[in-house]
């Protein structure tokens, strides 16, 4: 029986899943065995939320409700930490924080 | 017409020249599918490296940008459109820029300025992979060429086809560079410090790094002098290699160990470990690359060596980077970097690099026979702090039940103040002279500088008084010293060096055949 789970979240960063909050993105995704998609409306197209020419190319600004879903082995797991993910902005202020 | 310059590898070339500092040529297509295919995977994997070494030096803003071009080339989705095209008969080039303009004019067609702005970055992807693409055409030197320019990229000879024959001439250059390095242990001939030349290099042209010249344009009597010279060449090499078996002996009896100098894991595959008496010096620098290799890289490496070595002596120096040796990431730049932060300097004020070098050595050591040393050793409080730095690993892994082993630590003999004052060093297991920068630091020449080439010599009275004076404190103590430098493998600088005391020399693998056999002849 193989796992599944699915959520939605709100981009609240400036300038939505852009360059560099794609790359941390991807790279979590990858980081799970489950099978992850993600869509900027319901009822999709869904993108391969491991490639990061998908995830770009899904053109996702501020204010989009951002759907993740995933099958698989830590579907939940995978699901929850990319959401965490964006609700933290991406931890793109952490970054200037620690830039600066 | 003939052009002096200074040898830097031994050995005869004869073959087409092929100029280095010419510019890019166009992307060559070629002849099927399949190496079309190749060709764009590699000019992507090219890209890619590239991009990663800029990262480890960038900050910030750039490396954000960095990671997400490298990101980007790494996503099979981006380059899967061009290898569809290539299997309908485009060229690679063609393929990779539709594919590109493609995605490219999907950004722009976003109706957000953000999105739309990284249309430029795509660009500058697709221009990454097209520029490797159109070197790889370039780097298409005939077989057996003659590679003529300026300066020469270690990259560039690591991509270049040697089986074939072929050399290196170069206008400036330097005979320590790490592409004279490799030559010499290749035995690829190589000249250097030509000067500049109003020719522009066509045609076929005669290297003679034996002595260290260049004939453009030769004459038939020109050709036929080089043939004998070189097949007299040959003739002496292939008497040397009986003298590749046999232990390291002079004529008057005295057994010389005579080891090799290695740099890569790889380079012992092509020797016969009965044919040496160990490695006197493996260099770790090339090993750190482009990017700092992790501990257990590391240590598949040196265990690699060591278990080759069998019970024979491997000493593997930690990363002597900084002088003419930068990787990015680690060292810093400076004015003046042979008297700079290098060698030790650098690894005792980067201990969370140093520490990974130093788990993996203690790792290996369970494997064979390991030696390590330390290089640019100036004062005895470094080499403590080193030892010290050892002291710890070993605990650290003792706590934690992991396999290891407390190596003999030695210690590089070329800064001038230890082989000045060797009595600081009386508890170090043994001492390595370096005589390239023992040599350079003494005569105050910089050893890739072609314009005092001539100052850079170890048979200077000053450099051999010290190598003497070294050696004899050494046997005073009962401590092993050996030499690993570029002319422990020089049949003219072997008699002097077995004159001033030394027994035991590490040499360029090349080299070994030509050292033993000029070994035998030396009366000491």
């Amino acid at each position: 029986m193989s796992a599944s789970a699915e959520a939605t979240v709100l981009i609240t960063h400036e300038v939505g899943l852009h360059a560099r909050p794609s790359v941390k993105f991807t790279k979590l995704a990858k980081s799970f065995a489950a099978e992850v998609e993600v869509a900027v409306v319901a009822n999709g197209p869904w993108f391969d939320a491991k490639s990061i020419v998908k995830v770009m190319a899904a053109k996702a600004p501020k204010g989009t409700v951002l759907h993740i879903r995933a099958r698989g082995d830590g579907a939940e797991e995978a699901v929850g930490a990319l959401v965490d993910l964006v609700q933290r902005d991406f931890d793109e202020d952490r970054d200037h924080a620690r830039s600066a | 017409m003939r052009i002096e310059g200074i040898p830097a590898s031994a050995g005869y070339a004869e073959g087409p020249l092929f100029d280095l500092d010419g510019p890019p040529v166009a992307y060559r297509g070629k002849a099927s599918t399949t190496e079309e295919k190749a060709a764009l995977k590699s000019a992507i994997d090219k890209a890619v490296s590239r991009l990663t070494a800029l990262a480890e030096t960038a900050d910030g803003e750039a490396a954000g940008i960095l990671e997400f071009h490298i990101a980007m080339l790494q996503d099979d989705a981006l380059s899967v459109p061009a290898f569809a095209a290539i299997g309908s008969g485009e060229p690679a080039d063609a393929a990779w820029r539709q594919a590109l303009d493609a995605e490219i004019a999907g950004y722009e067609a976003s109706d957000q300025d953000y999105f739309q702005a990284r249309a430029a970055d795509l660009r500058d992807i697709r221009d990454q992979v097209l520029r490797a693409l159109s070197e790889d055409g370039e780097a298409a030197a005939p077989p057996g060429a003659i590679l003529y320019g300026t300066d020469i990229a270690p990259t560039r000879f690591l991509e270049t086809d040697w089986s074939r024959g072929g050399g290196i001439a170069l206008k400036a250059g330097s005979t320590a560079s790490h592409v004279a390095m490799l030559a010499r242990s290749r035995g690829v001939p190589m000249v250097v410090g030509l000067g500049a030349s109003a020719d522009s290099p066509v045609g076929v042209a005669l290297l003679d790094a034996e002595h260290g010249g260049i004939v453009l344009s030769p004459s038939p009597a020109e050709v036929e002098a080089f043939r004998q010279s070189s097949s007299a060449f040959a003739a002496r090499q292939g008497k040397a290699q009986t003298f590749l078996a046999q232990p390291a002996i002079t004529r008057a009896g005295t057994v010389v160990r005579v080891q090799v100098n290695i740099a890569d894991p790889s380079d012992v595959d092509g020797i016969d470990i009965a044919s040496c008496d160990g490695v006197g010096l493996m260099r770790t620098e090339f090993l750190f690359g482009k990017v700092l290799p992790d501990e257990e890289t590391q240590y598949r490496a040196y265990r690699k060596v060591l278990e080759w070595a069998g019970g024979k002596p491997v000493t593997i120096r930690t990363v002597d980077a900084g002088g003419d040796k930068p990787l990015p990431g680690f060292t810093v730049a400076e004015t003046n970097p042979f008297l700079g932060l290098r060698g030790i300097r650098l690894s005792l004020t980067r201990p969370d690099v140093f520490r990974v070098q130093i788990r993996a050595l203690l790792r290996a050591a369970v494997h064979g026979n390991l030696k390590v040393m330390f290089p640019m050793i100036a004062t005895a409080e470094e080499y403590a702090l080193a030892a010290a730095l050892f002291a710890e690993e070993q605990t650290g892994l003792a706590s934690r039940g992991v396999a290891h082993k407390l190596p003999p630590l030695g210690i590089m003999v070329e800064v001038p103040s230890v082989a000045i004052a060797p009595e600081a060093f009386a508890d170090v297991a043994f001492l390595s002279i370096g005589s390239n920068d023992l040599t350079q630091y003494v005569m105050a020449a910089a050893r890739d500088n072609a314009a005092v080439a001539h100052l850079n010599s170890v048979r200077h009275p000053a450099v051999l008084r010290l190598i003497a004076s070294v050696a004899a404190f050494g046997r005073e103590k009962g401590i092993p010293v050996s030499l690993c430098g570029d002319s422990g493998g020089d049949p003219a600088a072997i008699p002097a060096l077995l004159e001033a005391g030394l027994r035991d020399l590490s040499v360029a693998p090349a080299q070994l055949a030509m050292a033993k056999a000029a070994i035998a002849d030396v009366s000491v």
